[in-house]
């Protein structure tokens, strides 16, 4: 029951997100605004991530091929598919729905719980609008735009580990690596990872405009969104696959 | 002019505002004094429509508000100017940005007009070297002067401040209420104040509302306030050993 009306709720909303923003000027002010502090700020712990999870998986692909007729390059291939099909898409977008949902939440929570959102449509703005749609725009763009920068340095993690460790040399990674490349994988996970940015935002947003109350109401609002937006991610995750790949 | 006529409010099954008619004139202070709880907030959020009401009727200028649609309403709403008890700045823009925003979003004002306009608001409320600084870095007193600048920067016709002076010592306070009091008698402006300071009752209180459980239990100018022998006011009024010395 609690379900089907936040359900509703967040679809009333959302019909009050998508309408034409009241000045066009600072909508795109603020896209600008959110691409840093959605994206930008996100880059360094992406890049972190990516590298160790590129450097894994090299190493785990490289220690389960014991069959001498495998050839070393299947390292290179099965990375550059890992991450490119899974890793880079859905853990990376993972861990934004944990840095971007809950600041989002919380920033939104917190200006509803000081009546700075009584305030927005007092001044006859519509609130919802003027502060969801910007962060789902901007998130809905930029997030595949790091999702590429994580699949380069996933790789090049990958490499390393190669190297460092010399179990498979620079030539034979890089060579699977080019091996049987198709560009719909990229296609596939740029629009997986749009749609994950699209749900982080507006769920975190709706979370955010929600909250009742005060400060620890706010906390609440932005571990649901992370709860939230995970699990979300994670279903859709296996139904754009199906629609997508199958 | 603003009309409540009726107006009704419940929260579940409980009744806030009950039966509410009255009217609020322009260029006078209307004051609306109460207990906490007494339901003062919640009459203003449905003035301003942040709450719907059950039934009953606002007019704004013979203009039926309480029926409109969120567009329509829009229009009256760049008449309203509203100071929150809390404030509400905006705590990601600096003063100026505060001050500005109305004037960003509705006016078309160049850039140099808007920060000639955002300076004189902000020499209306005596802070004139303050354009820079944050909300955080701002004392209490500050942010409800910085909240009426932003209030009054697209000329309001009606002026809502939800305890404008509540938590601020009697000197502040007192700058406070004078300032809406010029304000309001200099363009003419429909003001309405919630309050509980008995102060600003006798210095500004053009028109005092008092509401006591949920009903409008009685109104008069603050001449009158000190005068009546209505038994709940008085309690009200002389509450506290200050107000009962100066009575005798
Ligand atoms: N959003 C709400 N949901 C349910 N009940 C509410 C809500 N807002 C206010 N109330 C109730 O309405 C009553 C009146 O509250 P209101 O905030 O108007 O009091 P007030 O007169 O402004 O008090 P104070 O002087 O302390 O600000 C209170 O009993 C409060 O519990
Ligand atoms: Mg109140």
């Amino acid at each position: 029951m609690r379900l089907i009306s936040d359900l509703g709720k967040y679809l009333l909303l959302m019909k009050e997100v998508f309408v034409r923003p009241d000045r066009m000027r600072y909508f795109f002010r603020q896209v600008l605004v959110e691409f840093q502090s959605l994206g930008i700020d996100s880059l360094g712990i992406v890049i972190i991530i990516s590298m160790f999870m590129g450097a894994v998986v090299a190493i785990q692909t490289a220690y389960n091929i014991d069959n001498p007729l495998i050839p070393l390059t299947m390292v290179g291939f099965t990375v550059r598919q890992s991450i490119i099909l899974e890793f880079s898409p859905t853990m990376i977008s993972l861990v934004l729905a944990g840095k971007v949902g809950s600041r989002v939440a919380s920033e939104i929570g917190t200006m509803r719980v000081t009546e700075q959102i009584d305030a927005l449509e007092i001044m006859g703005v519509n609130p919802a609008n003027f502060l969801i749609q910007p962060k789902v725009f901007a998130a809905v763009i930029i997030f595949p735009a790091i999702i590429i920068f994580s699949m380069g340095f996933a790789l090049f993690g990958g490499w390393l580990a190669c190297v460092v460790t010399n179990i498979v040399t620079s030539n034979d990674y890089i060579t699977g690596l080019r091996s049987w490349f198709d560009p719909y994988t990229i296609t596939y996970a740029l629009i997986k990872t749009a749609v994950f940015a699209f749900i982080i935002t507006s769920v975190a947003g709706f979370q955010g405009y929600e909250t009742k109350g005060g400060a620890l109401e706010v906390g609440t609002a932005s571990t649901k969104a992370v709860v939230y937006s995970s699990i979300l991610i994670i279903v859709s995750n296996l139904i754009l696959t199906q629609l997508l790949l199958a | 002019m603003i009309k409540a006529i009726n107006i009704n409010k419940s929260f579940g099954d409980k009744h806030v505002l009950k039966n509410i008619t009255t009217e609020f004139l322009p260029g006078q202070n209307n004051l609306i004094i109460g207990q906490s709880g007494s339901g003062k907030t919640v009459l203003m959020k449905c003035l301003v429509g942040l709450f719907g009401i059950d039934s009953g009727e606002i007019l704004y200028d013979d203009r039926v508000f309480s029926k409109m649609s969120f567009k329509q309403k829009k229009s009256i709403r760049k008449e309203i100017g509203m100071l929150f008890q809390g404030g509400a700045l905006f705590d990601y823009m600096t003063v100026e940005e505060n001050v500005m925003f109305p004037l960003n979003m509705f006016s078309n004002m160049s850039l140099d007009e808007r920060k000639k306009r955002v300076d004189f608001c902000l020499e209306r409320v005596h802070l004139e070297h303050a354009n820079k600084l944050m909300p955080s870095e701002l004392s209490g007193g500050m942010i409800k002067r910085v909240a009426i600048a932003r209030a009054i920067s697209l000329n309001p016709k009606y002026l809502f401040c939800d305890e404008p002076n509540s938590g601020l010592d009697p000197q502040t306070a007192n700058v406070i209420d004078n300032l809406i009091d010029e304000i309001t008698k200099e363009y003419n402006i429909t003001t309405i104040i919630n309050t509980h300071d008995m102060n600003s009752v006798v210095e500004i209180g053009d028109k005092v509302a008092f509401i006591y459980k949920g009903e409008l239990w009685w109104e008069g100018g603050k001449e009158d306030i000190l005068n009546t022998d209505n038994k709940e006011i008085n309690e009200f009024v002389f509450a506290s050993e200050l107000t009962r010395k100066l009575k005798q």
